[in-house]
């Protein structure tokens, strides 16, 4: 059966149900696309994970900052070399008042990766992007000084890419032949 | 060759190796760079072609930001550094210089090197330039199943294998799952608190040393040495022990070491209290530490700085009392606090958790339970011995374990412990396979290396040591 037309015209349900805690209803509210959900491990501390499009990004990090979460805890990338989007930059915050943690998820294309740099936030996510744009070449725009961190300016790759080979040390006289 | 056009293209026109001078030149006034460059037979300073200068010192990654990008980064702060001695802003551009500390500079710990840019004895920029140390141990982390996992990340923090290993094995279990038998709880706890007791000590002795006080090197390591031992004993080694494992930890403690414990609980406060009556009161320390190194509360908020280098600026935040691990919250402990941020705070904190840690070891002491230091899920341990020549599926799991390693299941975890120097995190992805799909590892150093500008800048060249040493960084952390 087709529905009702009064029914298209109720206000479509939020996409992502909407966590328990103010701040973060708050924050889901604010930003539709966002997607919350919550880790619960057995032995261990309820994790606060929030999906972020790349294009809401920079903003909802603001957004983050201005609703207590100001400890910048770490920025790293994740190569997930199947999935759509390949890359994943995960950011963790950690809010001293709230006595929160909040793991923030952005996922980037693998073709061209690019996403916005939030040092103009957190001046403590410079190194850390660095490090993820040294070793996935994820490149972060707006970064004061986008270069290598760990590995030499001349190196060639990105080595925590999935599809960069680990290498290996060449075995000596491997091709030899054996004594009869 | 005469067609070339002037150009100078790399080493192979040194100007140690430059031509022979012409016949006449040596006679005539020495008016042109090229000329005098000749006349000296060296490279006279302020001779080079000014794109030439740039290349040979220009090493990309190693360059010092322009200036006019730096100040952007010190008002996102959003606070104005208070503490500095030098306000005055007067001197002239060209009588800045550019020097290195480091990479092997002693007192740098490891291989670290600071770009200092100074006007006088005024630190105006500091940039460290960090990787020395970089062997790609988050990408072997991919390559080693989860049970050898702890065998990598022990050896990134040397000072504090312990802590390494327990944030690994924790992330590792909450995936897992496992619960954790209470007595490999307390012995956990056990090992990591003696491991800060150690790191401590090393870090009030190289602190000592670094700012001339080298007797108390000799100090530090003498204690310290009790505590290794007594790792040695339990491990088998006194560093990397690879001890703590996800399930449980690798053996029970050995016998005795309820006698270990006491000695070292009457030889460790002795000697700190040795120390103290060394420096707490010595007029060079406290002038060498004094308002030295400041960074504030919200500096170390943005930059992500933590454990007792934030402590020192009064940030109240203990991962053991805020969101305690492997059963932390039974023992009882104070937070101690500094007030004023400088390297005198950093020395105090320490040495008063110190204390703090002695009496979480000597709780453990009196209450460590009794029972297996082991989960008994065989998904995860290995099967007791015995059990392998009874039973069929013990045989199969002992294999399993050994060969292709435990399966985890999917998904992320972030697991954080209060190590000696701050927030050791660890964010494992498993993708359901028998190894890690990413293993990052979240150092304490790296970001207390990164607020060295904000510690340094505008103070005297001579605090730079002091600063430095009073964050205690380990560079196998930074770099991993």
């Amino acid at each position: 059966m087709t529905q009702e037309p009064s029914d298209a015209a109720a206000p479509a349900p939020p996409p992502h149900p909407v966590p328990d805690d103010p701040v973060l209803a708050g924050l889901a509210g604010e930003f539709p696309a966002v997607a919350f959900t919550i880790f619960a491990p057995c032995p261990g501390p309820a994790q606060d994970i929030a999906h972020v499009p790349a294009d809401d990004y920079p903003v909802f990090v603001a957004a983050v900052r201005r609703a207590g979460y100001d400890v910048f805890v770490d920025l790293c990338g994740v190569d997930y070399l199947q999935r759509r989007p390949r890359f994943e930059v995960v950011v963790t915050l950690l809010s001293h008042a709230m006595r929160r943690r909040l793991r923030i998820r952005v996922g980037v294309a693998g073709a061209d990766p690019v996403v916005a740099s939030i040092t103009d936030l957190f001046p403590g996510a410079n190194f850390y992007e660095r490090e993820t744009f040294d070793l996935f070449g994820i490149r972060f725009l707006g970064h004061p000084d986008l270069t290598r961190i760990l590995l030499p300016d001349d190196w060639e790759g990105h080595p925590l890419r999935k599809d960069y080979s680990v290498g290996s040390v060449p075995v000596q006289f491997k091709g030899a032949h054996q004594a009869s | 060759m005469s067609d070339t056009p002037n150009v100078v293209t790399g080493d192979l026109e040194a100007p140690s190796v430059a031509a022979p001078p012409e016949t006449g030149s040596l006679s005539a006034a020495p008016d042109t760079a090229d000329a005098r460059r000749r006349l000296h037979d060296v490279w006279v300073a302020g001779t080079e072609e000014p794109e030439r200068v740039y290349r040979a010192t220009d090493e990309g990654a190693q360059e010092l930001l322009p200036e006019i990008q730096e100040p952007a980064l010190a008002t996102q702060r959003g606070v104005l550094v208070s503490d500095d001695y030098v306000t005055e802003d007067t001197a002239d551009e060209d009588e800045r210089q550019i020097i290195n500390m480091g990479p092997q500079h002693p007192s740098t710990h490891g291989v670290l090197r600071l770009q200092l840019e100074l006007e006088g004895e005024t630190i105006r920029r500091v940039k460290p330039i960090i990787g020395y140390l970089h062997t790609g141990m988050e990408k072997t982390a991919e390559t080693l199943t989860w049970l050898q996992g702890p065998t990598n990340v022990t050896r990134m923090d040397y000072l504090s294998p312990f802590h390494n290993e327990l944030a690994f094995s924790l992330a590792v279990e909450q995936l897992l799952g496992v619960e954790i038998p209470p007595r490999a709880q307390a012995i956990r706890v056990l090992m990591t608190e003696l491991n800060r007791v150690a790191s401590h000590l090393l870090f009030l002795a190289t602190q000592g040393m670094d700012i001339g006080a080298v007797s108390m090197m000799i100090y530090g390591w003498r204690e310290r040495e009790v505590c290794l031992q007594f790792f040695e004993k339990v491990t088998g080694l006194r560093m990397n022990h690879n001890y703590i494992r996800p399930g449980g930890v690798a053996a029970d403690l050995p016998d005795g070491w309820e006698d270990d414990i006491e000695a070292l609980l009457e030889v460790i406060p002795a000697g700190v209290a040795e120390y103290q009556e060394l420096l707490d009161e010595n007029p060079i320390f406290i002038d060498r530490t004094q308002g030295v190194g400041v960074i504030t509360p919200e500096e170390c908020k943005a930059f992500g700085v933590t454990g007792p280098t934030a402590r020192a600026s009064g940030v109240d935040w203990d991962l053991r009392k805020v969101f305690p691990y492997s059963g932390i919250e039974r023992y009882e402990f104070d937070v101690p606090l500094g007030r004023y941020g400088d390297v005198l705070d950093r020395y105090k904190v320490r040495v008063r958790e110190v204390h703090e840690s002695l009496r979480i070891v000597r709780q453990a002491l009196e209450t460590m339970p009794s029972g297996d230091y082991r989960t008994d899920d065989r998904k995860v341990t290995p099967p007791p011995r015995k059990r392998i020549d009874e039973s069929m599926e013990a045989l199969i799991h002992h294999f399993k374990i050994f060969t292709e390693g435990f399966k985890v299941p999917d998904g992320e975890a972030y697991q954080a412990v209060e190590s000696p120097r701050g927030e050791l995190g660890v964010y494992i992805v498993s993708t359901g396979g028998a190894k890690p799909w990413r293993v990052h590892v979240r150092g304490p150093s790296f970001a207390h290396v990164q607020a060295l500008p904000v510690m340094m800048t505008d103070s005297l060249v001579a605090d730079v040591i002091a600063t430095l040493a009073s964050t205690d960084p380990v560079l196998g952390d930074v770099d991993r």
